[in-house]
Formats: C-alpha cells, sequence, structure tokens
C-alpha cells in the first residue's frame, strides 16, 4: 500500500488555487438569521475524532427532532479540508464540519462559513469559553462567530524529573534556565529536547507564548509579520541551541522519534496537552519518570503559556439549519456529557472553562509519577495570550516555513533565514489567491 | 539474438538479489505487525520478537465495531467487481476495434490511448464535481464507475485480439449462422483468455491500490476502501499513537488479497504472455 501524501498536497493547492477566485476576503457582511426550523431535520457533520460516534449517539437519542449524522476520515490537512473545499464548490458541504484553529481562517476568506453571530444561543455561550478561545473562532471581531471552540492545545513542559533529579538539574522556570540546563544536559549525554523541523505550529506556540504576532486583519488587508521581533527572539534561542548541537533533530512523529524519547537521549519536550499521550504511547519504557512543569518563561516570574493545536465545529455556508447545527456544537462542546465523553474517547482537551474541572482531568497520571498533570495544562489555559491570529493560508506558510527549518537543522541557513523565506513566499501565495495584503 | 549466454548462476544471483530487496519490507511489515502495541523500534527489527500478531489482528478487527473488516469487504466489492466488468468492457472494445472495420475507428483508438497518458489523480477532481451534481458523490457508484475504465486494458485486447483471432475463424462462424455477439463470447473470450487475465490483474491492482478518487469522493467512513481507511488511521497516529499498530497490521492484511489474486492468476498470465509472443 502507497500513501501518496504528495498528491494529497498538490490537490489541496489546485482546489485553493480554484476556490480563491470566488470571493477574496471582504468587510464583514451580516451575520446569517438563524431561526429554528419548524419540523425534524436531519445534520450532517464531518469530522475524524476517533469513536465520535458514542458522543453524537447520546445526543441523537436526546434530541429525536435533531439528528446528527456523523462522517469521518482522514485529518484535516490529510484531506478532509481538501475535500471541504470541493464539497463547498460543489454544494454538498456537511451541515458542520472540524476545523482547527489554524485552518478558520482559509475557510473564512473563501467564503465557506455560516456566521453564527446573529445566533443567540450562540452569542449567549460566549462567557463559557476561555477567552483566547473565542478569539480564535471570531478572529476580533465584533459581533461576528464563525465555529464554536472545542478542543485546546495549552503548552507546558514535559521532562524527564528522575534524570534531571540524578543530575542536579534544577527545572528550568525561564528560557535562560532552560538554555542552562542545556548544557548540563550534554554533559550528562542526552540531548535537552528535539527540535521539531516541520511541526511549525508548535513553533508558532513558542512565537505566541514569546508575544508574536505573524498575521492581523484590520478588516480589509492582511499583514504579515512572521520576522516580528518576538519570533527572531525565539527563533535566535533555538538557533543557538542547534548550533551549539544541544538538540538533536530527528524528524518527528516517527518511530525514531519516539525512540528518542524512548532511550532517554531527549529529556523534555515543550509541547501541548495532547503531547501527554504521543510520549505515553510512543516511550512506554520511560513510564513513571516523566512530569510536567508550566513551560519556561522569557522573564523570571511571568505566567504566560502558547498554544499547540486545538479545534472548533464550524456551520458551513450551506448549512440550511444554522439554528440546530449550532445547538449541536455548543451541546458537543459545552456540556459535561460530552466533554467527559471525548475527552475519554479521543482525549480532547475542553475549551471552556468548567471543562478544566471534569473528573477525568482531576485525577493523577500514573505515566507521570502520578502527578495530576491536567492541574498544569487548566492553569496554563488561562494564561494563553488571546490576540493570536492565524493566516488563510497556513498549510503552505507551514511548508514554506519547514522548508526552511529542514535546512537550518541541518546547519544550511538558520531558522531566521527560514522565518523570513516564509513571510516573502506568504505574502506572494495571499496575492497569488487575490487576497489583500499590506506588504 | 545469439553469441551471448548468461551463465546461470550469475542470472540466479541478479535474481536472488532482487527478491531479497523486494521481499525484505514485506518481511518488515509482517514482523513489525506483531510487535505488541505498533513499538515498531522495540526489539529486532527483522525477527519476530514478543510476537503478537493474534492480539494485534483481533484488535484490529474489532476496531471502532469491526470498519476494518468493512473497509476490506469494501475493497473487494469495488476491486473484483470493476476488474471484472471492466475486463469484460475493454476486452469487447479491445475486440472490436481489431476485428471491425469502420470510419472513426483509428481515432477512437487513438483517443483511448489518449487516455492511457492522463494520471487517474488528475480526473479525481473534475470526476467529484460531476458526480456532485448528478447527486452521486459520497456513494458506492462514485468509485465504482470511474473505476471500471481501462483504456490500457482496450490497448491490450486490441493488440491481442489482432494476434490471436484468425479473421477466417470469424468468417467460419458468421456462414455457420453464430450472430456477432455470440462468435465473441464462444470463439474470442477463449482464444483472448489469456488477454483477459493480463487486463484482470492489471486492473485489480490499480483499483486496489486507487487512493485519491476514493479520498475526494467518499466522506462515509462505512463506504471507504480499505486503502483510505488505513490512511485516515494513520493521518492521526500523532494524537491517537495507539493507532500505529492498527495501521501496521491492516496493511499487512490489507496486502493479502492482491498476494492470493497474483498467486492463483500468474499460472495464467505467464501462459497468456509466451502464447502472445509465439504469434
Amino acid at each position: 500500500m502507497r500513501i501518496r501524501a504528495g498528491s494529497v498536497a498538490v490537490l489541496l493547492a489546485l482546489s485553493l488555487g480554484a476556490c480563491s477566485s470566488d470571493s477574496p476576503d471582504s468587510a464583514p457582511a451580516a451575520a446569517a438569521s438563524c431561526a429554528p426550523a419548524s419540523g425534524p431535520v436531519t445534520l450532517t457533520y464531518t469530522t475524524w475524532i476517533p469513536n465520535i460516534e458514542k458522543v453524537v449517539d447520546v445526543w441523537n437519542k436526546a434530541n429525536p427532532d435533531i439528528q446528527v449524522k456523523v462522517q469521518t476520515g482522514p485529518n484535516g490537512n490529510g484531506g478532509t479540508y481538501a475535500n471541504f473545499f470541493n464539497q463547498l464548490k460543489a454544494g454538498n458541504a456537511p451541515d458542520l464540519g472540524h476545523i482547527e484553529y489554524d485552518a478558520l481562517p482559509s475557510f473564512r476568506v473563501q467564503d465557506g462559513l455560516t456566521d453564527l453571530g446573529g445566533c443567540d444561543i450562540v452569542t449567549q455561550s460566549q462567557s463559557k469559553f476561555i477567552d483566547w478561545t473565542w478569539n480564535q473562532v471570531t478572529f476580533g471581531e465584533q459581533g461576528h462567530v464563525y465555529g464554536i471552540p472545542q478542543d485546546a492545545g495549552p503548552m507546558a513542559l514535559f521532562y524527564r524529573k528522575d534524570l534531571f533529579e540524578k543530575n542536579n538539574i534544577p527545572v528550568p522556570a525561564t528560557w535562560e534556565e532552560y538554555a542552562a540546563a542545556a548544557e548540563k544536559v550534554k554533559a550528562a549525554g542526552g540531548y535537552i529536547t528535539n527540535f521539531s523541523q516541520s511541526d511549525i505550529n508548535q513553533f508558532a506556540g513558542l512565537v505566541w507564548q514569546a508575544g508574536g504576532h505573524w498575521f492581523a486583519n484590520d478588516g480589509s488587508n492582511w499583514t504579515v509579520s512572521m520576522t516580528d521581533d518576538a519570533s527572531k527572539k525565539v527563533a535566535g534561542y533555538w538557533q543557538g541551541l542547534i548550533d551549539k548541537k544541544q538538540v538533536s533533530s530527528v524528524p518527528p512523529w516517527t518511530p525514531e522519534w519516539d525512540n528518542a524519547y524512548n532511550s532517554s537521549s531527549a529529556w523534555t519536550w515543550v509541547s501541548a496537552v495532547w503531547g501527554a499521550n504521543s510520549i505515553l504511547a510512543g516511550a512506554p519504557k520511560t513510564s513513571g519518570k516523566w512530569a510536567v512543569a508550566p513551560m519556561p518563561q522569557w522573564t523570571a516570574g511571568e505566567k504566560v503559556a502558547g498554544n499547540w493545536g486545538g479545534s472548533s465545529t464550524a456551520v458551513f455556508k450551506n448549512s440550511k439549519h444554522p439554528y440546530e447545527a449550532a445547538k449541536f456544537a455548543l451541546w458537543l462542546n459545552t456540556s459535561t456529557e460530552a466533554l467527559t465523553l471525548l475527552n475519554k474517547e479521543a482525549q480532547l482537551y475542553p475549551a471552556t472553562k468548567e471543562g478544566a474541572s471534569l473528573p477525568a482531568l482531576k485525577e493523577g497520571v500514573p505515566f507521570y509519577g502520578n502527578q495530576p498533570i491536567y492541574d498544569v495544562f487548566a492553569e496554563a489555559s488561562t494564561q494563553v495570550k488571546p490576540d493570536f491570529t492565524w493566516g488563510p493560508t497556513m498549510t503552505k506558510t507551514y511548508a514554506d516555513a519547514s522548508d526552511g527549518f529542514k535546512k537550518a537543522v541541518t546547519g544550511q541557513g538558520t531558522l531566521v533565514q527560514a522565518l523570513e523565506a516564509a513571510q516573502t513566499s506568504t505574502i506572494a501565495t495571499l496575492k497569488s489567491q487575490s487576497i489583500p495584503v499590506k506588504e | 539474438m545469439a553469441g551471448f549466454r548468461v551463465p546461470r548462476y550469475a542470472a540466479m544471483l541478479v535474481m536472488a538479489v532482487f527478491t531479497l530487496y523486494f521481499l525484505t519490507p514485506l518481511w518488515w511489515l509482517f514482523v513489525a505487525s506483531g510487535k505488541k502495541d505498533g513499538q515498531v523500534t522495540e526489539g529486532r527489527a527483522l525477527l519476530p520478537d514478543n510476537f503478537a500478531l493474534g492480539d494485534n489482528l483481533a484488535g484490529l478487527f474489532r476496531y471502532n465495531d469491526g470498519v476494518f473488516l468493512r473497509w476490506m469487504l469494501n475493497s473487494i466489492a469495488y476491486t473484483v467487481g470493476a476488474a471484472a466488468l471492466g475486463t469484460l468492457l475493454a476486452g469487447m472494445c479491445g475486440y472490436a476495434l481489431a476485428k471491425y472495420v469502420f470510419r472513426g475507428r483509428e481515432l477512437i483508438f487513438n483517443l483511448v490511448l489518449g487516455g492511457v497518458l492522463v494520471p487517474a489523480t488528475a480526473l479525481a477532481l473534475p470526476l467529484f464535481l460531476m458526480f456532485s451534481q448528478a447527486e452521486l458523490a459520497n456513494t458506492f457508484w462514485s468509485v465504482f464507475l470511474p473505476s471500471l475504465v481501462n483504456p490500457f486494458g482496450v490497448y491490450l485486447g486490441r493488440i491481442y485480439a489482432a494476434a490471436s483471432v484468425p479473421d477466417e475463424l470469424l468468417e467460419a462462424a458468421r456462414i455457420d449462422g453464430s450472430g456477432e455477439v455470440r462468435s465473441f463470447f464462444t470463439l474470442a473470450v477463449r482464444l483472448m483468455a489469456p488477454a483477459f487475465v493480463t487486463i484482470f490483474l492489471f486492473h485489480f491492482v490499480a483499483v486496489w491500490n486507487n487512493f485519491m478518487l476514493p479520498l475526494i469522493m467518499l466522506g462515509n467512513e462505512r463506504l471507504f476502501p480499505v486503502t483510505l481507511g488505513l490512511y485516515s488511521w494513520n493521518s492521526q497516529v500523532n494524537q491517537h499513537p495507539e493507532l500505529r499498530a492498527l495501521v501496521l497490521v491492516g496493511a499487512f492484511v490489507s496486502i493479502v488479497p492482491m498476494v492470493i489474486a497474483f498467486l492463483s492468476l500468474q499460472r495464467f498470465w505467464r501462459s497468456g504472455l509466451g502464447a502472445g509472443s509465439l504469434k
């Protein structure tokens, strides 16, 4: 069996290009009306959450008049986003779709989403969500809502408690201390972490924490600033660790990468809440030896976290039942029963304020020496800056930046140069799709 | 062709090297499918270690209400159905192009040949838009119908019919009162049997491995062929690492039907190619 990831990327580019001429970003239109239907309705919902059927079944039993048919497939960038765009063009998109925060602007720009700003049930729910997640679905526009926040990826520091203690290395609270620890870890024969050459969204999370803003939209124009001061600071910092060979750089999400953690070669990972599961599955030999601490800070005493990942449930433009769709999406992403199930079946970390107190998120985790690690993430989630915006062509931007990162880890060029190149090509991509951009 | 003889052992050596080269990944996949929880980097890479293939298989067929079995059956339905019907269509078409003289014959043949050059991947998106208009997207038919088309089969069918079905024989059949359809099914099909097997095998492999079309057409997991199903699991390995073991053992199981098809049909295939070359 051969998997043609390349073709998927080409196709995605094709379909993005094909749609772009239709409706470039324009001033926000009035929110759609949100009247309940008079009779029973059936909604379609496409996602890639494993075992989502079990969650939707609970809704369907309780709501005979709003039946939801769920469809699953590959993850967003694996083909489902490309399918959404094709389906929007063909007029047969589902009512609801799973869209990660970083992909939401691309659907907004192509006018593929129903603005739920006119739904009272939606606007009244704003206070239930952690502030920054709400901004991810409104893009900071007053009175407009383009999706319901589903899950979040607040970041923290996973570290090998046993190795840090054994080698007398204090747990770093600042990035300066982290660099100092890197030196000691190297002396002890390990790497402080594995620097990911292709997880540009992880790097974005680091920039997010440092106060960078890669994209902004003033209502008519986009600005791209992947080389702002914060981004340069973060890039320069990691470049230093790469230059001193204090980080390893095996490709992430490969058996090789699992092995780096499983064999105790990499000692920490600055990652999102869902990463807890990745280490657990990838490095079973290290069970009980890990712990979680807050993300290192740029200024001692500050409390700021980054975010990596997270998604929303959006209602597509051609849905005939935005009210019912919104009602389902709100239940799915705010009710305790749905959040509990989503967490149990798919380890989703809720985007709501109350979600952090789910019983499952209060327990100690044996893999992490019985530390109640989700307390750390619950706090981190409230410390994520609310004003980070994604651009409308993130797939391309990630690919461009990743090209440069791959070179940088092998010593050709630097991370800052990679960001500069990504900045230039992102602006070119926006222009080629007739998306207005300020230079 | 004469003058240079390759020593037998040298030929065997080259073949042995290639056999090893092609079989090693399969062997690795077999060993990896047997590893507990998809820990592929644990233990020996090429020797079974903590062998748990049985458990993994049970897990695979149990996951998500046995959706994997459903995918396998879908793949078999798409593949066997499309390959059988597609082979018949391609064979008939090739036969007609070889044995009947009519205006535009070469034009049609050249158009079909041109079709060989167009990658199926490039057609997936236009097909999706067309099937959407007909409200057939996301159905069994949206994958099955396009899979019937096989321009290379038409080409093979024509070449083979021209070489192996003598005009005199057809003439004799006509004089004996056989209709054209009957002549095709009783005479030509038998003479062309080796070509049919070849077309069938090529078609079988092409449809079994087809990925882009189902990816674009299908949203309903219950309709997925096994390639797309495994791909969708694999796309989530990052956040749901427990799926890795299922992807590995699933990939292993998914090649079994193809191995069976080849082993059971290659006998005909080989004799067919031989017969063709003699003519």
